[in-house]
């Protein structure tokens, strides 16, 4: 646990030190506020709250910027130390190799976590600030957001760690990571989307796609962080794929957690056996 | 604790189609003091690397500080090893005075013990810059540092006075010296041989994988057989007709009054005592005896046959 612990807070330092953490929290309070700002106007046609608006537009965003932010920290986990020549070092200490890449977990999470919470917290007031109705149901949704946003990040990291020790060099690591969120984070729906147009319900048909949404953490992550409000459901489109009351958020949840485990537990065992 | 401080038995390993160390077996008491010589690829490092657990080998047994380097039992015994890297590196962000709070906090030191190492090393000013400005010789004596963390029963450097001068690297021996007073067991590997000689009880030499041979620096003379210089210079006549009349010996060069011969080590006595005969009139007399780097220039450039006392 100490070895965790010594490895995280080294990770968050080196984080804070080289802007790592102000550059994230800034890239999303920027844009989360820009969003929030312009998002606000049309809330009188639709008689939604600003804060539900807000929470479809910054997830919308979130899906697309967390994978890349959380991959961009983490591809070069293992492959980099490696190339850097500090890991020869710290193997040579009494650390277990999983807690290398838990405590950098940790302290990556943590970092995500913060940029998460600073990034669209602020922008989050800045609409109530704005907007005079508040509702108690939009606060929870939007927190369920933010709370999802940390969780799909923390399952970009595992994956990256993943790449990171299955790479031979750091090149390799960082286009591999831009793979892995093409696929998962854009041609999934795309390849999903063909498949239900050419297919014409024959295969495929509509109950089965919130489960092959499922399978895939990014859309698993959109039906967590907007499943929060029916009014949220209603303005993202979701009530439209997964209908009515049917639908828990505890299937997708379980889902992302196990996007969580799984890669970092693979990334562990690969970095396990790999020759340094 | 007893035993040996670690120990390979018939040790092979191989990356790819490279043998990178074939069939070592080596052992080193407690206390004692061993330098790994070997050109670069001969397999120093991959040794050091096995013995710290860092890659696994493919065949034979190896024990460090009585466990093996493989299992989950040998992640607490790294506690008790110090370990310098070849071409150390650290992260550049953090200040050294970080560093080495860092690897205190790994190993469970106090991190009280960080500033009188700080200062041993000689680096208590520049402890509280960022790695980055630190020069060739700063990051390996911060190396120096992190390795005595917590006075380690054994001590791995791995080429450590690579990139010093010659200052430091006095000073570098003087610190090695004081933990072989300690009682911890050093291996450093070098392939710089003059530096080390009077400074180890033992030296191994390896070639393509191979131990080609392991013994004191005495020990290693005598196997070597090599012969000793010898050069006199004559009152009158040709020294030539001298070195004849000196058994065993062999005329290498012939300058005026003066000629160079060699003799084998065993035969020194015998041939001073008949230099010394008035009636050859030797005016005067040296002796070389082969150097350290003469020992391992003989013992790396052989042809592959391992052999070896030990």
């Amino acid at each position: 646990m100490r070895a965790v612990l010594t490895i995280a807070g080294r990770e968050i330092r080196e984080g804070i030190r080289d802007r790592w953490v102000l550059a994230a929290t800034l890239l999303l309070a920027v844009l989360a506020l820009a969003l929030a700002l312009l998002g606000s106007a049309p809330v009188g046609a639709v008689k939604a709250s600003g804060l539900s608006v807000t929470v479809v537009s910054l997830a919308s965003l979130s899906v697309y910027l967390v994978p890349l932010i959380a991959l961009l920290l983490s591809y070069e986990t293992v492959i980099g130390e490696i190339e850097r020549g500090t890991l020869m070092l710290l193997l040579a200490y009494p650390v277990a190799r999983w807690q290398i890449i838990l405590g950098k977990f940790a302290g990556h999470a943590v970092i995500l976590a913060c940029a998460a919470l600073v990034g669209f917290g602020g922008a989050g007031l800045a609409v109530a600030a704005i907007g005079s109705d508040w509702q108690a149901g939009a606060w929870l949704s939007f927190a369920s957001m933010v709370a999802s946003s940390v969780l799909l990040g923390a399952v970009f990291l595992g994956l990256g760690y993943l790449v990171s020790a299955l790479a031979r060099e750091r090149g390799t690591a960082a286009g591999l990571a831009i793979a892995v969120w093409l696929v998962i984070v854009v041609l999934y729906d795309l390849a999903l989307l063909g498949v239900l147009v050419l297919d014409e319900g024959q295969v495929i048909d509509a109950s089965l796609l919130p489960y092959l949404l499922m399978l895939n953490p990014a859309d698993s992550y959109r039906l967590v962080s907007l499943a929060g409000s029916e009014q949220v459901r209603v303005l993202s489109g979701l009530a439209s794929v997964a209908p009515g009351q049917a639908f828990s958020p505890i299937v997708p949840l379980a889902m992302l957690f196990a996007w969580v485990a799984a890669p970092l537990a693979l990334a562990a065992a690969v970095f396990q056996r790999r020759e340094v | 604790m007893t035993g040996p401080a670690f120990q390979l038995q018939s040790v092979s390993k191989r990356y790819g189609a490279t043998e990178a160390v074939r069939s070592v077996s080596l052992s080193a008491a407690r206390g004692e003091c061993v330098a790994l010589l070997g050109h670069n690829g001969a397999g120093k490092t991959t040794l050091i690397k096995l013995m710290l657990g860092l890659t696994d080998r493919d065949s034979g047994s190896v024990s460090v500080l009585g466990a093996d380097p493989r299992t989950h039992a040998a992640i607490a015994i790294r506690g008790r090893i110090g370990f310098l890297p070849e071409n150390v590196a650290f992260h550049g962000t953090m200040t050294g005075r970080e560093v080495l709070a860092f690897y205190a906090r790994l190993k469970g030191v106090a991190l009280a013990e960080c500033e009188p190492l700080l200062d041993r090393v000689g680096l208590v000013e520049a402890g509280a810059h960022r790695l980055k400005t630190y020069s060739k010789g700063m990051r390996q004596r911060l190396g120096l540092a992190q390795a005595l963390l917590g006075q380690p029963q054994l001590m791995v450097l791995d080429e450590p006075t690579t990139g010093l001068d010659p200052l430091l690297r006095r000073r570098f021996y003087e610190i090695v010296r004081e933990l072989r007073e300690g009682g911890t067991t050093v291996v450093l590997s070098s392939h710089m041989l003059t530096e080390l000689e009077a400074r180890t009880d033992r030296a191994v030499i390896l070639r393509n994988g191979r131990v080609v041979a392991d013994g004191g620096l005495s020990e290693l003379r005598r196997a070597a057989g090599l012969p000793a210089h010898v050069h006199i210079r004559v009152a009158q006549g040709p020294p030539a007709d001298v070195v004849a009349r000196v058994g065993g010996a062999e005329l290498m060069q012939v300058n005026g009054r003066t000629a160079s011969f060699t003799c084998p080590i065993d035969q020194k006595i015998p041939v001073l005592r008949r230099l010394a005969d008035p009636a050859l009139a030797v005016e005067d007399f040296d002796i070389e005896l082969p150097t350290l780097e003469e020992v391992y220039a003989h013992f790396s450039e052989r042809e592959d046959s391992p052999c070896g006392p030990s």
